[in-house]
């Protein structure tokens, strides 16, 4: 008798978003654009056109001149040009192969949204520019506005804030401006264990001290350790839903309840709101507060640093509190600005990341109601597919369905060979995916948060799956995890050292030992 | 794990050892493993007072960023400067060359409430 079949799959090319055929040439260091000078090389040279030429001495009080000049690169423009290219084909990109970072959202960008927010007519609009010239802006603006609300079931928003962060900060300072309208000074703002690292800091930069509770058996925010933490003290509560373990917060009603009881504001984290697009929404399940991600849910750029947007819509006891000015229908047509009454201020010196507003706008035309439904359905089936896949290779604590990320462990591999989940993300790097968030949350050990997104087809989930077992059963068939500890073989930059990265940090080139 | 018999503990994983009245403080083994590589310590200046419980200072690592709680409450009177330059003592000798802070307790017996090592080592299974 012959043994059965196992299960097999190609190795060859596969149609999933692998991003093995990258072109990354070589291994030499890029060298900076420092070194690229050349003394008298210029990105351009302007031709003699008749016109009277000026020193800068005859311009310019001498005593606000440089007697030295900037050590500036001297460059041209193809030297330039070359440079960021060579650079660019060494970055990893969600428009190069899938990109599961739990938490972080990376999905594909629709490029339709870039193109309209390419136009001239948007693009080179001055924010000065007053509200009769710009009627077409203001709209944008104000329907955006609307949207939001209605995704969210809350009352008003500020398109300020210019990425996630931000929008916590807000959100502080509007709990804040409210209690305060109240003639109370609350002190506590309580944030769950598996809680995003921003929150904390975005509680101690609002002024406010943080307390900290539990999570359940199930995964959720242990209802006895909240109310023993629930006192007239407690400003409010930042929570995301679903948690930072991907799971649905099945006691959302009794924590809303209890939180009122004491007269403290519920502020939603919406770093997962993606899993629920049309199909809940945090205003409904009782929260005063929400921020969204533009660049996670609404696919506007992310990744490279931004620009982000950080949206937040309240409740309407809160509308009169928001940060102004806001873009406002006018009574008979028409949009101009307008700031609330007890406004906390302005969170931007304009009026948010406007082209990010834009691409997001259009993202929800794009969709509509039924289209955004789907994208949360199709997030959240890719998830659980995923993690079903990888059940008998990783562990799954919190065993029960998740919403749009799955957190596995590589506990048990380490036990049994040493494989840790940097060294999956690292080998994963080497078959052609970017690595999951690892070591998040803090209360999984050995913690793989993976979110493949609505935006990879079911190829490209295989594809990854089979990645991820892939790596384990290296490790097991081999008895230890001497080869993963070498991965990646196959990137520009291999394994770099975090820490001596963060104790010896070299900020610029010429420190370079 | 290194669970040194002669210190007492806290569930929140610090250590604490008596020396001539004086109350030196640091993190576990298991909470420098835990962690991970450290990369910044943030410390009270000597002569802060500071309540049993209460925030101590912060421990950052590559993963990471955690409170430290005082074990016991009193006046911080010697600080371990070495840290600043060299945080990776932290992982190499938690309970040598790794410790935090040195307090004069307000009430020395404020120790007695705290775990002894199999107390902590039951802790942490």
């Amino acid at each position: 008798m012959t043994p059965p079949e196992t299960e097999t799959h190609p190795t060859g090319p596969l149609p999933g978003g692998r991003a093995l055929s990258a072109p990354l040439l070589g291994r030499e260091d890029e060298p900076t654009l420092f070194e690229l000078s050349s003394p008298g090389r210029r990105a351009s040279s302007l031709r003699t056109t008749g016109l009277p030429q000026w020193g800068a001495d005859e311009l310019v009080p001498a005593s606000w001149l440089r007697t030295e000049p900037v050590p500036l690169p001297e460059v041209s423009e193809r030297d330039l040009a070359a440079h960021f290219t060579r650079l660019s084909h060494r970055q990893y990109s969600v428009d190069l192969g899938a990109y599961p970072l739990g938490s972080c959202t990376m999905k594909y960008n629709p490029k339709v949204c870039d193109e309209a927010a390419a136009r001239a007519g948007f693009a080179n609009v001055h924010p000065a520019s007053p509200p009769f010239l710009v009627q077409g802006w203001l709209q944008v603006l104000c329907e955006l506005e609307e949207m939001l609300c209605e995704v969210t079931g809350m009352a008003a928003a500020t398109l300020q804030p210019a990425a996630g962060a931000a929008g916590e900060l807000t959100g502080l300072l509007l709990m804040r401006a409210y209690h305060a309208a109240r003639g109370q000074d609350r002190r506590k703002v309580i944030i769950p264990d598996s809680a995003h690292g921003t929150n904390p800091a975005s509680v101690t930069l609002g002024g406010y001290e943080v307390t900290t509770v539990g999570t359940n058996a199930r995964g959720g925010v242990d209802l006895d350790s909240l109310r023993a933490a629930l006192d007239e003290d407690v400003a409010g509560i930042m929570l995301t839903n679903p948690s930072t373990l991907g799971l649905f917060e099945e006691d959302i009603s009794e924590i809303a309840a209890a939180v009122h009881e004491v007269g403290a504001l519920l502020y939603y984290d919406g770093a997962n709101l993606n899993a629920i697009l049309g199909v809940v929404r945090p205003g409904d399940m009782g929260f005063d507060i929400v921020h969204l991600n533009l660049h996670k849910t609404f696919a506007t750029p992310h990744g490279g640093g931004g620009p982000g947007s950080g949206p937040v819509a309240v409740s309407a006891r809160l509308a009169d509190y928001l940060p102004g000015p806001r873009p406002v229908r006018l009574e008979g047509g028409g949009f101009s600005w307008a700031t609330p009454e007890l406004s906390i201020g302005r969170l931007h010196s304009w009026h948010g990341n406007a082209l990010v507003l834009l691409r997001a706008w259009i993202y929800l035309r794009l969709h509509g109601p039924d289209g955004l439904r789907r994208v949360a359905e199709i997030a959240v089936l890719n998830a659980n597919w995923l993690r079903e896949r990888l059940r008998g290779t990783y562990d799954l604590p919190y065993d029960r369905p998740v919403m749009h990320e799955c957190v596995v462990s590589a506990a048990s591999l380490e036990r049994e060979t040493g494989l840790r989940a940097i060294d999956v993300a690292k080998r994963l790097l080497e078959l052609g995916f970017h690595s999951p968030t690892v070591y998040f949350p803090l209360i999984v050990e050995e913690a793989l948060m993976i979110e493949p997104t609505e935006t990879e087809s079911p190829q490209t989930v295989a594809a990854l799956a089979d990645a991820l077992v892939q790596v384990a059963a290296e490790a097991r068939a081999a008895g230890d995890a001497a080869s993963a500890r070498q991965a990646p073989r196959t990137t520009p930059v291999r394994r770099v050292d975090e820490a001596r990265a963060a104790r010896r940090l070299v900020a610029t080139y010429d420190q370079r030992p | 794990m290194d669970v040194p018999e002669e210190l007492r503990y806290t569930s929140d994983h610090e250590w604490a050892r008596t020396e001539e009245g004086r109350i030196r403080i640091g993190i576990t083994d298991f909470a420098q493993d835990a962690l991970g590589d450290v990369v910044f310590v943030e410390l009270p200046a000597a002569g802060t007072a500071v309540e049993k419980g209460g925030p101590l200072g912060e421990v950052e690592s590559t993963k990471s960023v955690s409170q430290i709680y005082a074990p016991v409450g009193g006046t911080v009177v010697e600080v371990n400067g070495d840290l600043a330059e060299a945080p990776e003592k932290l992982n190499e000798e938690p309970y040598g060359s790794g410790w935090l802070v040195v307090i004069d307790p307000s009430d020395a017996s404020e120790l007695d409430g705290l775990l002894d090592a199999a107390a902590y080592r039951a802790s942490t299974e």
